[in-house]
């Protein structure tokens, strides 16, 4: 039993992690109508930005979060602008080869400017706290803080989506890309916004993952899989799903643990999506963006 | 005989590339002819690789194998190995849109890795199988030029049945399904059902391709298919030489493997420490590559050469 | 005198064939001018190219005088033109309210007046305005659609088959509607199925075959003209 707890816990961790990747696949979806493969490793440099950014000033650990994000919300519009733009313009199914291969240049690029060794924001070693009321149930801070953070970010991304101007703007191009043409909205200052939320949530992905584990040049692309999987578990195109989607693969993923080796774990997550896939193609929940 | 110094390299070089053609090939089935994303060329590859090792190695106590089996025996294993597999995704993801496929094959080819990394009993897990023979082993014929010869043969073989294919009745619905579903919907064809044979097809030409390389290197290891050998320089092979023109997909693969060789002196000209590094260097520049192929050329050197079947509909917003 | 549209000559079509063969259309301030014609006339396609939304090949598009021929359709809007296509004319996962303001996009400043106005028009729309688009009846998303395309308050409003798929009370409310708009000053161009009942509210219409300019005559003339009713009107 406690340690079916303490699986849920981790489980709600990761589940917090791949939603952030999930939302930013699942809107890039809904607006550009492409799976974006480089998003995994939007979430390496995103985490690597951080790093950066926190050793070149000498912060804290925590401050990697916001300077990840805003660092890869400017790259991400960066790369839409350079590359995806025009073969948007031509090719739109092109796009999906041009993101597998901007995946791999990012990650190389993460391994020339900062090595390929395992790499920590924090030296030292984190104590858990022990909740002995639950049979000593060890929980880990950063776990707790991981957890409010996502939950903050989640609700930022839905006052900005029902609240704003943009928001509604984004919405409305996931639904009906041509009306939304037609009512004059301007699709390429859409689209820019969503590579800056995008990436900005893809940051945070990372930023959490290296404070949880460790930052390596393959972090993302790992995560690549559970992160497709909570976004067509949501129904892709939809954010809302992916955060159900994210928690359901996250807490499965940890679960899993119990009965398969731990290095399967990424399997799970494809095999859940797959049974999605044939059952239900259209997600778990209705309605989009 | 024993050849040296360049012609060792250029044998060597040649035969790389003719096995990438035939990775090429199969790919060019699958997403030149009926424009299925296949991003999981690499757990084909893999499968095909591993199947001939396990079929034709002497045994050994540590894992699955010693079967001792002839190169041709492994080879046809390897085909119908990476053939299941493809008929799995292929099932799966037939009536999906592209987009899924793209996904679906990205996850098989990450757990077949995941597979072979970790299931010991068969694979010897990351220590891979070694001593995989070429045919002829121990025969006056053994060479590496011999190989050269071996491969080549096929790779000729595969281009005439995946020539055959394209112009065939079948090639032609294919396209067709490609150029324009929902006319060849209308049009009474099972389209799902064509999708999957071209999917099997390609998948089993790859298998065949892995199974080519592991008697060439003579060793399969999990690390040989990381996406970015087993599928993403296939994925530039077939780009740069043309996407739906064979003949390009075997031009894409000489010219791309002798560009990523060539970057591979050129990064070797840096010193011993900077090895890592370079490696990202080769990927970061034939990444580049890919990015301005795809903006300036997305039709590569040799285009489809075939008419449109039905005119492009380039009026939709 | 300039005329608020004026399309002269068009012609354009699909993947290199041309739908249209010299469709010529004039549209003035405050009136209701109704294209109809067979089936494959070229009617829909003709109000798309008017609208930036197919390339004109050939002829141009003059709204008050300035040259818009294949103008973006941001800057359709920004002039004052809406357009209202047949289908999928709504946000469906949007909630009428979101539907209207997605429509004031391109306005700056305060829109409570502009939707005001349009729940004026279309009260029905003001009671269900938390209610999602995609959920509404046809002739409810009309409205919708009508009012979103009116938010940017335009001086021409373009009606792709408005009453279609409508029942025929839906049909003499959503005709009455226009003319409502009309009478505001606002110029309407519209594709008719129900061509009597459209040419019946009509100020002038035009009869399209093949992309041509059949007949064009004010709505009563047209109704009265023999040869129209057999050919076009179903007798």
């Amino acid at each position: 039993m406690n340690e079916i707890v303490q699986l849920l816990i981790y489980g709600v961790v990761l589940g917090s992690i791949l939603t952030m990747g999930a939302i930013g696949v699942s809107m890039i979806f809904g607006i550009l109508r492409f799976a974006h493969f480089a998003h995994g490793d939007f979430m390496t440099l995103g985490a690597y930005i951080g790093l950066a950014f926190i050793s070149a000033f000498g912060l804290s650990p925590w401050w990697a979060l916001p300077s990840g994000m805003i660092g890869m919300a400017a790259v991400a519009v960066l790369i839409d602008k350079v590359l995806y733009q025009r073969i948007r313009r031509t090719q739109p199914v092109i796009l999906l080869i041009s993101s597998f291969g901007m995946a791999l240049v990012i990650r190389a690029a993460v391994q020339l400017i900062w090595g390929s060794d395992n790499q920590s924001y924090a030296k030292g070693i984190q104590f858990p706290w022990r909740l002995d009321i639950l049979g000593g149930l060890r929980i880990k801070p950063d776990h707790v803080w991981i957890v409010l953070i996502a939950f903050a970010l989640v609700v930022a991304v839905h006052l900005f989506l029902t609240r704003t101007k943009m928001g509604k703007a984004m919405r409305a191009m996931s639904d009906n890309m041509d009306l939304a043409l037609i009512t004059g909205i301007p699709a390429e200052r859409v689209i820019t916004w969503t590579w800056v939320i995008g990436g900005g949530l893809a940051a945070a992905a990372g930023v959490f993952l290296g404070i949880d584990t460790r930052l390596y040049p393959v972090m993302g692309w790992t995560a690549l899989l559970p992160v497709f999987a909570a976004a067509i578990l949501g129904g892709i195109g939809r954010p809302y799903g992916a955060i159900a989607g994210g928690m359901v693969i996250g807490i499965a993923m940890e679960m899993s643990t119990l009965v398969i080796p731990a290095a399967y774990k990424p399997a799970v997550a494809f095999a859940i999506m797959v049974v999605m896939l044939v059952v239900r193609p259209q997600g778990l929940f209705k309605g989009t963006l | 005989m024993e050849l040296s110094g360049f012609s060792a390299y250029l044998v060597s070089f040649l035969t790389f590339a003719g096995i990438y053609a035939v990775l090429a090939l199969g790919l060019n089935m699958q997403w030149g002819f009926t424009g299925q994303f296949n991003i999981g060329v690499a757990g084909f590859f893999a499968v095909g690789a591993y199947t001939t090792a396990i079929l034709t190695t002497p045994g050994s106590p540590a894992y699955l194998g010693g079967f001792g089996m002839p190169f041709l025996v492994g080879l046809g294993g390897a085909v119908i190995t990476s053939s299941i597999i493809g008929v799995i995704i292929g099932l799966i993801t037939a009536r999906l849109r592209t987009d899924y496929l793209a996904i679906a094959t990205i996850g098989i080819a990450e757990i077949i890795r995941l597979f072979l990394k970790n299931e010991d009993w068969l694979t010897n897990g990351v220590r891979g199988i070694p001593a995989v023979q070429r045919p002829f082993a121990d025969t006056a014929l053994d060479s590496p030029l011999t190989y050269l010869l071996v491969v080549a043969l096929f790779v000729v073989g595969v281009y005439f049945l995946v020539e055959r294919a394209y112009v065939s009745p079948w090639g032609r619905v294919l396209r067709a399904i490609r150029e324009n579903e929902p006319a060849s919907a209308a049009a009474g064809k099972d389209i799902a059902r064509f999708r999957l044979q071209a999917f099997v097809v390609g998948s089993a030409i790859m298998g065949l391709g892995g199974g080519l390389y592991a008697h060439f290197f003579g060793f399969v290891s999990p690390e040989a298919f990381r996406p970015l050998y087993g599928t993403f320089l296939i994925w530039v092979m077939l780009i740069a030489g043309g996407s739906g023109n064979n003949r390009g997909a075997i031009l894409g693969a000489v010219i791309v493997w002798g560009l990523w060789s060539g970057t591979e002196m050129l990064t070797g000209m840096l010193p011993s420490e900077y090895s890592t590094q370079a490696a990202a260097l080769r990927v970061l520049l034939i990444g580049a590559l890919l990015q301005v192929i795809l903006v300036t050329r997305p039709e590569g050197i040799l285009p489809e050469k075939a008419p449109r079947l039905i005119a492009r509909r380039r009026d939709k917003q | 005198m300039t005329m608020l549209l004026e399309a002269s000559g068009l012609y354009g079509g699909y993947g290199g064939v041309d739908i249209l063969n010299g469709t010529n259309l004039t549209v003035g301030d405050d009136e209701i001018v109704v294209i109809v014609g067979p089936n494959g006339a070229g009617k829909s396609t003709a109000m798309k190219a008017v609208f930036g939304l197919l390339h004109v090949r050939q002829g141009h598009v003059r709204y008050r005088g300035d040259d818009i021929t294949n103008a973006r359709p941001e800057q359709m809007v920004r002039r004052g033109i809406a357009y209202v296509p047949q289908e999928h004319n709504v946000f469906p996962s949007m909630s009428v309210r979101e539907n209207l303001e997605m429509g004031a996009y391109l306005m700056s400043g305060d829109i409570s007046a502009r939707m005001e106005r349009v729940f004026g028009l279309f009260p029905k729309l003001r009671e269900r305005r938390h209610q999602q688009a995609g959920l509404m009846s046809g002739g409810e998303r009309q409205m919708v659609a009508m009012g979103r395309a009116l938010m940017i308050e335009p001086s021409l409003l373009m009606l792709d088959e408005p009453t279609a798929g409508l029942s025929p009370l839906l049909i003499d409310e959503t005709f009455e509607r226009i003319r409502e708009i009309r009478d505001l000053g606002i110029g309407v161009l519209m594709v008719e199925q129900n061509a009597k009942q459209a040419l019946a509210i009509a100020d002038r219409g035009y009869v399209l075959a093949t992309g041509r300019n059949r007949y064009e005559d004010t709505g009563p003339n047209l109704l009265a003209n023999q040869e129209v009713a057999e050919m076009f009107l179903g007798g």
